[in-house]
Order: C-alpha cells, then sequence, then structure tokens
C-alpha cells in the first residue's frame, strides 16, 4: 500500500493552494535548474531507467519515447502535452489540471528540455473550461516568475508553454488527430509512418505525452529511478492515478501503486462494492475502451498493465467502472457503442459505418429483439472493424462488445429468448 | 433556415469582431508561429460565441461569424465551416440563456443520468435533446463523457460542472438560475471534490510550508 509520503500528487483533492506559492510549498520548482544541469541524455536515461510506461492508456515507456526525438534538428521540435481527457470513466487528468498544475508546468520545461523542444502546446478538452483557468493561471504564474520563458529557471534555455483548448471532439485525444486539431483543422487522424516524432505539430519533430506521464517526470528526476522502481511491480513500476466510478459506495479518485489487488482498490478507497462484494457484477478496469471483467475475474486480479492484459482486458487509464448485479450489463455496454458511433471522425468507412451498425445491433439485443445467430454475427463484424482502421477508435468500438459476448453470452441469449417469448405467444405452443 | 426538427431561426445579416473579441484574439494568435494562425480557428469560433453571447444573450456561431473567422485568419470559409460542425461545443443555432448539457454515458447512467434527464425535461418542459424550452430560458443537450466520472452524474451548465446530482438537486439547481442565481458549481453533495464522501483518506499525514 502506498505511504503518503510516496505519493506525487500531493494536491489531488484541492485542499491546499493549488498555485506558485501552494505548490513550492509542496516541492514544485525546486532547484529545477539542477535537474536540467543534469543534460538531456541523463534525464531520458533516468526516465527510462524508471521504467514509467505513459499513463495515458497504451502504456508504452515515456523515456523511450523521449529518445525517439532528434538529436540534432534544424527546425524546431514541440512537445504536446494530451490533456484531452476524455476517455469514459477517467478523471484524473481533471485534478492535476485544477489543483496540481504546476506538476504540469513543470513537467513540460524539463520534458520539453530532455527532447529538445522550443515550445510545450497543452491540448485541454474543451469542457474542462473551469480547469483551463486555472492552468493557464499556473503557467502565467510560472512566466513571471522566470520559470518558463526566456532563459527558464535561470538555466540559459529558452522554453515557452502554450494552453490550447479542444471543443468536444474524443478523437482528439488520439495523438495525430490532436495534432490536427492543433492546427486548426479538423480532428481527424493520420496515418502512421511517419510517426509525430519525425513528423508532427507543423511538420515538426514532435512528442505527445499524457497529462499524467508529464506531471510525474519532476517528481521521478527528484527522488531518482530507484525510488519509483520500488513502487509497483516489475516492469510496471510506480503509482498511478485510480478513478473509481460507478455502483460503489464512495466513487473518488486515489493514488496507488500500480499492481495493487482490484479488490484492494474498491474495498480500501471507494468503500465497496454498493451490497457488498458479493453483489457485483462485472468491471470495466481501463476506461470504455478496454473490455469488461466479470466478478470471478475481479476477485484475484491485479492493476497492472500486464496483469490485467493477461485476463484479456487492459489498464487502459486505470479508471475502473464498477457494475453491480442491478446492472443491464447489455445496456451498458450498448451505450458506449452509441459513444463511438457519435465520436468517430468518420475517416475510415470500417469504423464510420461499424460503428453505427455495432450500435443499433446493440440495441436489439438490449430489448433481445435479435436472433441467436446475430450474437455470432456482431461478433464478426467487431472483428472487422478492429485493426482496420487508421487509429485505435475503431479497437474500441470492438472491445466493449466483445468483452460482453465472451463473458455474458447467457445473458443476451436469455434476453433474445424472453423477447421472442413474449412477442411470439403462439409460437411457443 | 429550417432545422429538421421545424424550429427556424434567423442567421443574422452580418457580424463583427467587437473591440473584446479583437483584443482576445490577437493574444491567442500571438501562441502559434508565424504562418500558422489557422491554429487559432478553435479559440476564434469560442470567441465568436462569447461575444454572440454578450450580444444577443444566446452563444452560437452564425454563418457570418465563421466567415468573419477565416477572414481574420486568412483561411477559406469553407475550412472554418469544416471545423465549426466538427466539434461538438459550437452552436450552430441559438440556444437558451442556459444551456444544460446532460452526460449520459455509461459511468454517469450507472449514477443515475435517467433521473437528472427526466428532472430537467420536467423543470423545463422541453421534450427532445437539442430543443429550447417555450420561454427560451433553456437548451437541454445530450453529450458524452464529461470526464468528471467520479462525481457522476453531472450537469453541465454553459461551462460549469454540477456535479453529484439527483433529481431532486436538478430541481433546485434550474429553480435557482431561473431566478438569475449561480449556484457555486462543483459537488452537490458537499464533498471535496474527487475525494470520497466523508473526506480524504489519502493524504491525510502531510504537514506543508504555511502557504501564506
Amino acid at each position: 500500500m502506498l505511504q503518503d509520503k510516496d505519493r506525487i500528487f500531493t494536491n489531488l483533492y484541492g485542499q491546499h493552494d493549488p498555485f506558485l506559492k501552494g505548490a513550492r510549498s509542496r516541492g514544485d520548482w525546486d532547484n529545477t535548474a539542477a535537474i536540467l544541469a543534469r543534460g538531456r541524455d541523463a534525464i531520458i536515461q533516468e526516465m527510462k531507467d524508471s521504467g514509467l510506461r505513459g499513463r495515458g492508456g497504451a502504456g508504452f515507456p515515456t523515456g523511450l519515447k523521449w529518445s525517439f526525438m532528434p538529436k540534432q534538428s534544424d527546425r524546431p521540435c514541440y512537445l504536446v502535452v494530451n490533456a484531452d481527457e476524455s476517455e469514459p470513466g477517467t478523471c484524473k487528468d481533471r485534478d492535476i489540471l485544477r489543483h496540481d498544475p504546476h506538476k504540469l508546468v513543470e513537467g513540460c520545461l524539463v520534458a520539453g528540455f530532455a527532447m529538445g523542444a522550443t515550445a510545450a502546446y497543452i491540448y485541454i478538452r474543451g469542457e474542462f473550461y473551469n480547469e483551463s483557468l486555472a492552468l493557464q493561471h499556473a503557467i502565467d504564474e510560472a512566466y513571471e516568475a522566470g520559470l518558463i520563458g526566456k532563459n527558464a529557471c535561470g538555466s540559459g534555455y529558452d522554453y515557452d508553454v502554450f494552453l490550447h483548448r479542444g471543443a468536444g471532439a474524443y478523437i482528439c485525444g488520439e495523438e495525430t488527430a490532436l495534432i490536427e486539431s492543433l492546427e486548426g483543422k479538423k480532428g481527424m487522424p493520420r496515418m502512421k509512418p511517419p510517426f509525430p516524432a519525425g513528423v508532427g505539430l507543423y511538420g515538426c519533430p514532435s512528442t505527445v505525452n499524457n497529462v499524467e506521464s508529464i506531471a510525474v517526470a519532476p517528481t521521478i528526476l527528484r527522488r531518482g529511478a530507484s525510488w519509483f522502481t520500488s513502487l509497483g511491480r516489475q516492469n510496471n513500476t510506480g503509482q498511478k492515478l485510480f478513478c473509481i466510478s460507478g455502483h460503489v459506495n464512495k466513487p473518488c479518485n486515489v493514488e496507488e501503486e500500480l499492481g495493487i489487488p482490484l479488490k484492494e482498490l474498491i474495498e480500501k478507497y471507494a468503500g465497496g462494492v454498493r451490497g457488498g462484494w458479493d453483489n457485483l457484477l462485472a468491471i470495466i478496469p481501463g476506461g470504455a475502451s478496454v473490455p469488461l471483467i466479470p466478478k470471478s475475474i475481479c476477485d484475484e486480479v491485479l492493476m497492472d498493465f500486464d496483469s490485467l492484459r493477461a485476463v484479456r482486458s487492459g489498464l487502459g487509464t486505470a479508471a475502473v467502472i464498477v457494475m453491480d448485479r442491478s446492472t443491464d450489463v447489455i445496456k451498458a455496454i450498448a451505450r458506449l457503442s452509441k459513444f463511438y458511433m457519435h465520436e468517430s471522425c468518420g475517416q475510415c468507412t470500417p469504423c464510420r459505418e461499424g460503428t453505427g451498425w455495432m450500435w443499433r445491433v446493440m440495441t436489439r439485443m438490449v430489448e433481445g429483439r435479435a436472433t441467436l445467430d446475430e450474437i455470432d454475427t456482431l461478433e464478426q463484424v467487431t472483428r472487422q472493424v478492429e485493426g482496420h482502421t487508421i487509429c485505435a477508435l475503431g479497437d474500441a468500438a470492438a472491445w466493449p462488445i466483445q468483452g460482453l459476448i465472451r463473458h455474458f453470452r447467457p445473458v443476451m441469449e436469455e434476453r433474445i429468448a424472453s423477447y421472442r417469448k413474449r412477442s411470439m405467444p403462439m409460437a411457443a405452443e | 433556415m429550417t432545422e429538421s426538427n421545424g424550429s427556424a431561426f434567423e442567421q443574422p445579416a452580418s457580424f463583427a469582431f467587437d473591440a473584446e473579441s479583437e483584443a482576445e484574439i490577437a493574444k491567442i494568435v500571438a501562441r502559434y508561429p508565424e504562418g500558422r494562425q489557422a491554429s487559432a480557428v478553435i479559440p476564434a469560433l469560442y470567441i465568436a460565441q462569447r461575444q454572440m453571447k454578450r450580444q444577443t444573450g444566446s452563444a452560437w456561431v452564425p454563418v457570418k461569424a465563421m466567415d468573419a473567422v477565416g477572414a481574420r485568419l486568412g483561411m477559406a470559409p469553407i475550412r472554418v465551416y469544416e471545423v465549426c460542425t466538427f466539434y461538438f461545443m459550437f452552436n450552430t443555432k441559438p440556444v437558451g440563456t442556459y444551456h444544460l448539457q446532460v452526460c449520459t454515458t455509461t459511468p454517469c447512467w450507472l449514477r443515475g443520468s435517467d433521473q437528472v434527464t427526466e428532472a430537467c425535461r420536467k423543470a423545463t418542459g422541453i421534450k427532445g435533446w437539442g430543443e429550447t424550452s417555450e420561454d427560451g430560458v433553456f437548451t437541454m443537450t445530450e453529450v458524452e463523457c464529461l470526464g468528471a466520472c467520479v462525481n457522476a452524474p453531472i450537469l453541465q451548465v454553459d461551462d460549469d460542472f454540477y456535479e453529484d446530482m439527483d433529481a431532486e438537486k436538478v430541481t433546485a439547481l434550474l429553480a435557482a438560475l431561473r431566478r438569475g442565481e449561480r449556484p457555486t458549481p462543483g459537488s452537490m453533495a458537499g464533498r471535496q471534490t474527487s475525494a470520497p464522501d466523508g473526506g480524504p483518506t489519502t493524504l491525510t499525514s502531510l504537514q506543508f510550508a504555511p502557504e501564506a
């Protein structure tokens, strides 16, 4: 169990002053120049050694990602921070943006310095209006105090941080769609390669990182990679913000070590499942895009990238959506299908057409107005969407349905049977 | 112009940025490199929407405003239309004084967004999504995940999140809005932001230097 002294986000709940004075009292901006003085390579090596895996969902090693940026570039390089937090169930970055914004701004400087960037653009989702005001205030304070801007922290390095608001498109959380949007276009993902580290924002080398990945960097660099690796589990090091929502007694955000048992996480911090653990039906452990897991798996599974992958789900953003036995699980997943239909950018046919098709069939599955073999057809269509689109939104739309069929097929069959019984009483005789 | 749901509205004959908007645009354009002013299209559309709110009481972006954004940023009008219609937060037709945005995505639905929706309907008389109440005070929109799921269900009013809602709290909130009051946003159940009900159970042993 993570102790308070090892927590990074010490103002998670906003009990203290989120701005410069308060942030400094919590250790932010403490001799940042000394971190920069270690040099680019040393910072990247320390991040690699920490084993930090990206906190935005994919879990790609952060230090490695930074190392993809060119050592020398005749064009400007950019750090782009993904604050477009929109994955259903996820609300962790929001707390960083509004309660610990200086961790992010300082992270922008050290990360940007390490990758040779001249500026950071923080792309925040449009709905986070009040959060954007808090963050902008923190940025203004940092400029005012000489922490960023010309000769940032007295390091001799010039570095800008800009805030950019999105306007309500989930797809802009995809890194290349985010870049398109930042350039003033519709948020439609780009083909990769070329990857952003080669051709990113304005055609220049760019790295896109999640808010949490960037905000933890200064603390890791201060306390050292060995401190970070002493927490969590092998290949799943460190701590993570978890969002626990749905049918629990006390929904909340909390910072804990990776690898904490799911059951312990819920019982210790979220007041347990409504009606007790035995009243649990299923959990979506990592935001809407990952397949749900039934109670039998929830009993034992650990909350980290590899453990959840082993049970054919994923850690994703560590957004734990809990459903008790009163839940119409087909309807819960059908609502996610509607979400993906709404958010598909429309660029790739399998996703544009597939998300709508899957939602329409899921709507019938909720009623049971379907035939048994349509469950297989639905499963096959998810396979035809998955992996056949430019970005992962198609996959994200497919996986929740696949998880539902994998674990709750009998419920779907029963729904169909009872609909037939109701609608065709003559045939039953 | 007539919308598919039958409600008619007028596109204004002209739109020009006022001094306040011009100042904001100048500030925002400076954030992007030379020749990359198109990056400012989303912020500029927000500025236009807010100016409409100031001038007409309704936050929306008429076609003439999109044209003004295009002219200001050196973009072809169609590029601005594309952006304005792609992103959900730009209203391309007038909305009421208060824009009620109900999140109904699964995490909110599990915590009772159906009751929130129902209470909004009852208090406003609005039948369907995207419609405006007869008195023009409220517009009600179904929105996707707002990213505040541990405080579900959420009712967003204009830019503010009202969290931990239920039918009773919705009714009280809308009544307050009608009276011209603006209750403080955040948890309506009195929680400390995203901490568990009853107060934080972590971060309780830390002492920081005074924050005077």
